[in-house]
């Protein structure tokens, strides 16, 4: 018996209906343990090398991890995995919310959907009951409106997943959308979706999870969430929620402004955790068994109108405000809230809105091209922008094909501020003057991601403070000296291992690095759910596994993939930051090297960064070895 | 003792059904729980409990004589019960359930449990016996 998991795999082939169950394997979840583990075994084994990201033979996987779903701190993630349409390579991507806990209460862990529904259609799950129904209603409709009326047909106590019309029209920075306001938003996983004619999927479980030790587990995840209450950042940190850290971000010259022009914004304090406060504010929204709700609901008024919308969290913050230079929260809101009706991940249509503003003010796009004038810190201009891109009419078009793809079609020098790395925009910390940071952007597996590990705190404060810590010890009060570029390899790998490990066991890590709920907590946590006795060391270990197998799908899938593909964009290794607190500083293309050098002999993978035989094999993926050396 | 739900506090976590299910069937299942979160999106954007206030309505309709005060909650005696689900259509808030792997409805036992969990304070035990 499988304690803590659900059992079974939901598979359907949505070009035949074909709808099958079958017990999820016992050395799958031993040796990968769930959630992103799933995904990246799963995506190894079943996409066949060469697969479009587009095409129905691409798998999306909903994975949850053997926490999911049970009472211990904030067990509402849930891992969508496919082959990315913005890399071409491996993708996950995670939400909260509380979707993944109701597959597996319906007695499934993961779903797999391939094929292409042949007409728009939803998902209906409800425990044993699956079946493919009709969304012709629905085709079109927001993200967030489809979700609304999908409950209230099926009734409230449905979990549902959505995307909007962006994932329909294969906008590659598409999202899945749950909850009014959580979206797995990263990867284009919502376009996979879009691909397969598939609108939402709508889930209720009413059964019970198998427990190893279930008094024990009651009791001790009780005095869990007493322990969290009791930190520091439980009442420090939780009011703002990830917005929190903007003032933070700011003062150590690492916030996203203009287009990563630069690092620092002048008017930051409009736009923080506490402007979210005390001008949008309405509840706290916590995602499943969460005792630190990071989520702000609220209700944003602008010139363009007055929007229901949670957040802004911290990214969009400073994708929409920074990068795009909005000046105020209730504009940054009303942005969020386009793309969260779009379907459009708020990071990437930051990145690639910043990078069209770019282009016209300096005359390569064109109001002719464009339709309109665009220009930084115009909402107006972001929301046109925003809906021609979801409708790919006229330049959204191009600009739905990503920051990478896009400027490579216009040149005349635009490569060098689309700010990505493999094609995906990246998230909200510039890093210029954060080495270690810049060195865990360009060795993200899905792209320029931070959610792979968050150095910046190390690069800053040298030490593994939680974020509470960090940002209430302040920022700096004044200019910046250059970092020290040497020996921040180890510290980024162990934060790579750190993170995703919590995406496998299904729950958010966001109680251990920004309250500082420590490690050994989970250990036992994991040991009363699964039986399993693990260490966090051998629980690293997985995570360990899993980062070679996600670089190995990508050097299969994605032809002379290496190291030229883990470079930032030029901006960031030729310009100076302008002013700020990291005025002056930059990284050179021979400080990347090292930075690189370092980390690929750490990883044990070659100069190339091509994971070594050795390596794999003593990372218990000698199949994996076996597979790459064929094909080489 | 009572429970008390103070709306404006909860954050719609829901940990209060799974330890309800814990305490009550020893089972990680808030299907199996007597009280329920009601997220009102996208407006007005807030959270709603709903859970039991031990109002008696249930031991008065049902037919078997069935359902009791005990220290002051009304508790379902398995034997009496014959399933007739009564109780659960008079229930004025809605707070009753059926389940397919219950012998009787669910109902609140004022356990405590839901209360001791919320790390908001939103669902607590307040007053006298």
């Amino acid at each position: 018996m499988l304690f803590g998991y659900a059992g079974h795999i939901l598979e359907v082939n949505l070009s035949t209906g074909r709808i099958t169950k079958t017990p999820l394997p016992e050395d799958l979840a031993r040796d990968y343990i769930g959630g992103r583990g799933f995904v990246a075994r799963l995506l190894w084994d079943r996409i066949r090398r060469g697969t479009d990201p587009f095409s129905p033979e691409n798998l999306l996987i909903v994975a949850t991890g053997p926490m999911s779903g049970h009472l211990v701190p904030a067990s509402g993630k849930t891992h969508f995995g496919t082959k990315s349409p913005a890399t071409g390579g491996y993708a996950d991507s995670n939400m909260g919310g509380h979707f993944g806990p109701a597959l597996k209460y319906a007695g499934y862990d993961i779903l797999i959907l391939s094929g292409r529904a042949p007409g728009p259609g939803y998902l209906f799950i409800e425990d044993g009951t699956v079946e493919l129904r009709s969304a012709e209603a629905h085709w079109g409709s927001g993200a967030i409106t489809a979700e609304e009326e999908l409950k209230k047909e099926l009734g409230d106590d449905f979990q549902i997943i959505t995307i909007g019309p962006a994932g329909e029209n294969l906008v590659r920075f598409a999202c899945v959308s749950h909850d009014f306001g959580r979206q797995a938003g990263r990867t284009g996983a919502g376009a996979v979706m879009g691909s397969k004619n598939l609108k939402a999927v709508a889930v209720r479980g009413t059964g019970g999870l198998p427990v190893f030790d279930a008094e024990g587990l009651f009791e001790k995840g009780c005095e869990a969430f007493e322990k969290v209450k009791a930190k520091p950042g439980f009442a420090g940190w939780t009011p703002e929620g990830t917005a929190g850290i903007t003032d933070w971000v700011n003062e150590v010259g690492a916030f996203p402004t203009r287009n990563f022009q630069t690092s620092f914004f002048p008017g930051y304090k409009n736009i923080n955790g506490r402007a979210v406060l005390e001008h949008l504010k309405i509840t706290d929204k916590g995602c499943f068994c969460c005792p630190t709700p990071c989520g702000k609901y609220g209700r944003a008024g602008t010139g363009l109108g007055s929007v229901y919308v949670e957040g802004p969290e911290y990214e969009s913050i400073a994708l929409l405000g920074g990068a795009c230079v909005l000046e105020s929260v209730e504009d940054i809101a009303y942005a969020n809230y386009v793309c969260d009706q779009l379907g459009l991940d708020t990071i990437s249509a930051g990145a690639v809105a910043a990078w069209a503003m770019e282009c016209f003010e300096k005359g390569i796009l064109t109001e002719e091209k464009v339709g309109r004038k665009i220009r930084f810190g115009d909402l107006e201009g972001m929301v046109y922008l925003f809906e021609k891109i979801a409708a790919r009419d006229g330049i959204g078009d191009l600009l739905a094909e990503g920051v990478m793809r896009a400027s490579r079609e216009v040149g005349r020098g635009s490569e060098d501020f689309a700010i990505h790395v493999k094609g995906l925009e990246w998230s909200g910390y510039e890093s210029r003057n954060a080495p270690g940071m810049m060195l865990a952007y360009m060795t993200a597996d899905v792209g320029a991601h931070h959610n792979r590990a968050w150095a910046l705190g190390h690069d800053v404060a040298g030490s593994a403070a939680s974020v509470h810590d960090l940002i209430s010890s302040g920022g700096s009060r004044g200019k910046l000296p250059k970092a020290t570029v040497t020996g921040k390899a180890e510290r980024v790998i162990e934060l790579q291992h750190i993170r995703p490990l919590f995406d496998c066991l299904g729950i958010c890590r966001l109680q251990y690095m920004e309250l500082g709920f420590e490690a050994e907590n989970y250990e036992e946590l994991f040991f009363l759910v699964t039986g399993r006795r693990m260490s966090w060391a051998e629980l690293l270990q997985i995570s360990e596994r899993v980062w070679h197998l996600t670089r190995a799908f990508s050097v299969r899938e994605i032809e002379g993939f290496g190291r030229e593909f883990d470079y930032p964009p030029p901006r960031f290794f030729r310009e100076p930051v302008p002013d700020g607190p990291n005025e002056g500083h930059y990284l050179t293309r021979r400080e990347l090297d090292t930075l690189l050098d370092e980390y690929y002999a750490a990883r044990g993978w070659d100069q190339n960064g091509v994971p070594t035989e050795e390596t794999l094999r003593r990372a218990g993926l000698a199949d994996v070895a076996d597979a790459l050396r064929v094909e080489k | 003792m009572k429970l008390r739900a103070i709306h404006e506090r909860c954050s719609g976590c829901r940990a209060c059904a799974l330890a309800c299910s814990l305490a009550n069937f020893r089972e990680m299942n808030p299907a199996k729980s007597a009280l329920r979160i009601e997220g009102r999106f996208p407006a007005p954007g807030d959270y709603r409990i709903h859970l039991c206030d031990q109002c008696g309505a249930c031991a008065e309709a049902c037919p078997e004589g069935a359902i009791v005060l005990v220290d002051g909650a009304y508790i379902i005696d398995a034997d009496l019960c014959t399933g007739c689900l009564t109780c659960i259509e008079a229930c004025p808030h809605s707070v009753m359930y059926e389940h397919p792997g219950a012998a009787t409805p669910i109902k609140c036992t004022l356990c405590g449990a839901c209360a001791e969990i919320c790390p908001r304070g939103a669902v607590v035990m307040e007053g006298g016996a």
